[in-house]
């Protein structure tokens, strides 16, 4: 079996259907237990005291934003070159879970940066390039909404996507690339001398699979609202024309 | 039951308050639109006879 297959809008409504209910469940199982776990139940930490339990909702909505904009990337690209229309719809459905990932990264960042940095903003590498990326989402949305013809939306807001990817890498790698401003490195690492403490990793792990697991719920509910959106235009268009 | 945050609790708090806020509206838009599509997908069909598999 090809994963093409899937890009059949019939087999796609009819796998998603069966997927959801299941990535659902795991979605709040792994939400719940790694929020509860973080919350409830790690101690506060000498550097950042208790808002180090910041921690478990700001990491993984940074990681989605950026990750979000390189899965509309593979999708937009799969469009632009092989024309399959579910990997546009789901580009398309994606983009309003990476703005609010995003937003949710600035807040909190802001949020916990007051009393760490003593400011809620600063013009640091990580930081402007996260607003951008921001910028681009909104921008992404818009182009959508403003496009009446389906097939040309995709295609200009795949290219918008290919240029955004720019700032989606700056977003991951700024604080590498230029080496100052007040945001610190990566608090996840695949070197663990990097990573922060085991009693706040775990439940950060639980906390990232759930935010994951939630997106791709989310993707899955609004991609088939989106199939079924471009069939009932196609409907209507035919009853237009009878 | 719920721990003691000190001198953090509203940054704390509010961050977690802003994410929760944040969270809940996308689901419950997501919710939402698909009910809406859905509903009016199923109606479009039932006037045309056409069927969705």
């Amino acid at each position: 079996m090809s994963i093409w297959e899937y890009a059949n809008p019939k087999k796609f409504m009819q796998t998603s259907a069966w997927a959801l209910p299941w990535f659902t469940g795991l979605a709040a199982i792994t939400l719940v237990t790694g929020l509860v776990w973080g919350f409830f139940f790690t101690p506060e930490a000498a550097n950042f005291g208790t808002t180090v339990k910041i921690i478990y909702i700001h990491v993984p909505s940074a990681m989605m934003a950026i990750n979000i904009w390189v899965m509309m990337l593979v999708t937009s690209l799969i469009w632009l070159i092989r024309r399959h229309h579910v990997s546009a719809l789901a580009a398309k459905a994606a983009a309003p879970v990476g703005l609010v990932m995003t937003l949710i990264a600035l807040f909190t960042g802001a949020i916990w940066g007051q009393p760490m940095w003593g400011t809620w903003w600063e013009w640091d590498p990580r930081l402007t390039s996260f607003l951008i990326l921001g910028l681009f989402y909104l921008g992404y949305i818009a182009l959508w909404q403003a496009i009446d013809n389906p097939d040309t939306a995709a295609d200009l807001t795949g290219v918008l996507c290919l240029v955004g990817s720019v700032f989606a890498l700056l977003s991951r790698y700024a604080v590498n690339f230029w080496n100052q401003g007040l945001h610190q490195g990566a608090s996840l690492s695949v070197d663990k001398q990097e990573n922060v403490s085991d009693v706040y990793w775990y439940p950060l792990l639980f906390c990232i699979a759930g935010f994951i697991l939630l997106f791709i719920v989310l993707v899955l509910v609004r991609t088939r609202t989106e199939v079924r959106s471009r069939r009932l235009k196609a409907l209507e268009a035919r009853e237009r024309l009878a | 039951m719920m721990p003691e945050l000190g001198k953090y609790a509203v940054s704390v708090m509010s961050a977690y308050g802003v994410t929760v806020v944040l969270l809940v509206g996308i689901v419950a838009q997501s919710l939402w639109r698909a009910a809406r599509v859905r509903r009016a997908l199923e109606a479009q069909e039932q006037r045309t006879g056409a069927h969705n598999g």
